[in-house]
């Protein structure tokens, strides 16, 4: 099956910066794929080469099969990018925005899709209303709108909750796990890794333009190294046993092996302290990003 | 072709929004030109025989506001959405580079026609206009806004900022305006600013379009309509190849 998007040796070269440095990746179809990496990793130069707004110095990308260059308008009608700043056309309201885009893509007669949308969205009693009269909360929710108002088999989306209330991210989850479960590839960027770890089947670490982790999220929350125990004493246990503060008052202890955990408590017994309670800390995708990215 | 169409609608649709700005404002500034330098010159210059000062002013005068409209168009719409960042929206849709050029041009063109309108219908009250050329008129309209609309888009592409776009305004578009006779003919000229305005390509879209009215010009209409017709596919063809390269717009 064709690959939702496929990049092979990109590269982006700005005058001073390398923001891609030979990128290799694939996203199949019907993935919820999350990208990810710290601020500068070169995650919206990806998007935005693949969008056609940017232009890759070498290196290959295709959405959907077609090329970003050769067979542009196919590969920008398969593809509906939420950008990650807080953009809109002050002249227009939400409505007249949509129909517009539909437009852009060679839509006519787009209203039912339009109204499905909205209402999805939760922007139906405000479709009307001119774009700078609505919050931001309102603005990120038409600009997630215009993405998908083609229907494009792969959506994108750059940090789309960023700055926004729950509800927002609520009403717009939803929506978008309907999509992929229509079928429609997602790929996710954000900073929030509690939402791609549970989103997210796929996911790709970036770090200064080159990809550091590519797994399945189960894969990559596997791969912590060391597991950890949060425990409750009644004193101050002994240095030399390695344990460090924790929060509220709890003692962390960080073990490669089940059987480290004898010999802590061996030594918290022979040094008179009582363990009041213990409990394992499962390893959550923000140690890991933390691990990966901290190593590459 | 939808694209291209829906692209063209919402340029109509974004002047027509803000018309008291872009199309009223301007016929207004004109009247005023007409008042007072008809008010100054009507019995002290005399052109063309028996043409009087206000209608030899007239052609000028709204070949100038169509200019400057059809330039004001493409460049503002471009910047804005540059600096707001809403020409995401254009460059993430499947619209070729001559799709978004047509589009940004006969939309400029287009408001550059109804401020010339408008101003000509004002100046119905002050003086009789001859019109002995109309489809001369037509085409050296549509040329000469479509060389602007172009520099416009041109210009549009080229600013980062209101401030660069305001000096390209003040330092070529305005100059190339004011010194190209609309308020006089270049024979009144000192022999070397005579000379000098014959490099302006905007004296030939103003003398040209005269010729059409009165059927006088200072140069031979032919020529004008030459020069025109050559700068319009030199300048189009350059806004053309910068598109296709996604100068500025495009990293």
């Amino acid at each position: 099956m064709t690959a939702a998007l496929k990049v092979a040796g990109l590269v982006k070269q700005y005058r001073q910066a390398r923001a891609l440095d030979g990128v290799d990746l694939e996203v199949n179809q019907g993935e919820f794929f999350g990208l990810l990496g710290p601020n500068g990793a070169g995650k919206t130069t990806l998007i935005n080469i693949l969008a056609g707004l940017a232009q890759a110095t070498e290196g290959s990308a295709e959405v959907m099969g077609f090329d970003v260059v050769r067979d542009y308008a196919q590969s920008r009608r398969a593809l509906g990018v939420v950008p990650q700043e807080l953009v809109y056309d002050p002249f227009f309201t939400a409505r007249e925005v949509l129909r517009v885009q539909s437009g852009y893509f060679g839509i006519r007669r787009n209203d039912d899709w339009i109204e499905h949308v909205l209402h999805n969205l939760g922007l139906t009693p405000h479709a009307d209303k001119n774009m700078r009269t609505l919050s931001g909360g309102m603005k990120r929710r038409v600009l997630v709108a215009q993405a998908l108002v083609h229907k494009p088999p792969v959506i994108v989306l750059d940090e789309p909750t960023a700055g926004v209330d729950v509800d927002l991210r609520q009403t717009l989850w939803q929506f978008i796990r309907s999509l992929n479960q229509e079928g429609h590839t997602v790929v996710l960027t954000t900073h929030y890794l509690e939402e791609a770890e549970t989103l997210c089947e796929r996911i790709a670490m970036l770090k200064q333009g080159r990809l550091v982790a590519l797994d399945s999220t189960r894969n990559l929350l596997s791969r912590r190294h060391e597991h950890q125990a949060q425990l409750k004493l009644d004193g101050e246990p002994p240095v030399s046993l390695g344990l460090r503060h924790g929060q509220g008052g709890c003692w962390l202890f960080g073990f490669q092996e089940y059987a480290e955990l004898e010999t802590l408590l061996a030594g918290l017994r022979t040094a008179g302290v009582k363990v009041f309670e213990m409990q394992l800390l499962e390893p959550d995708l923000e140690d890991v990003f933390t691990e990966i990215i901290q190593s590459a | 072709m939808t694209g291209f169409s829906t692209l063209l609608y919402k340029e109509l649709l974004r002047f027509w929004k803000v018309a008291f700005q872009t199309i009223l404002a301007p016929i207004v500034t004109a009247m005023l030109y007409l008042l007072i330098f008809s008010h100054v010159l009507e019995e002290r210059v005399q052109v063309y025989p028996g043409i009087s000062y206000t209608t030899f002013l007239v052609p000028g005068l709204v070949m100038m506001s169509m200019l400057q409209n059809a330039f004001a168009n493409s460049s503002s719409s471009l910047i804005q959405s540059k600096i707001t960042g809403n020409i995401v929206f254009v460059l993430v849709a499947p619209l070729s580079y001559l799709e978004f050029f047509s589009a940004y041009l006969m939309a400029a063109v287009i408001r550059g026609v109804v401020v010339g309108i408008g101003v000509g219908v004002a100046t119905v009250w002050f003086t009789d206009l001859p019109l002995m050329h109309p489809l001369w008129l037509l085409a050296l309209t549509i040329l000469s806004t479509g060389i602007l609309a172009a520099l416009g888009i041109i210009a549009g592409m080229w600013a980062d900022k209101f401030d660069q776009l305001a000096a390209f305004q003040n330092f070529l578009i305005m100059p190339l305006t004011f010194l190209s006779g609309v308020f006089y003919s270049i024979h009144s000229l000192p022999p070397f600013w005579q000379a000098t305005s014959h490099w302006n390509p905007v004296f030939y879209m103003i003398d040209g379009f005269r010729w059409g009215f009165f059927g006088h010009a200072d140069v031979a209409p032919g020529l004008s309509l030459l020069v025109v017709a050559a700068c319009f596919v030199a300048i189009s063809g350059f806004t053309l190849l910068l598109l296709k390269r996604g100068y500025k717009l495009r990293h």
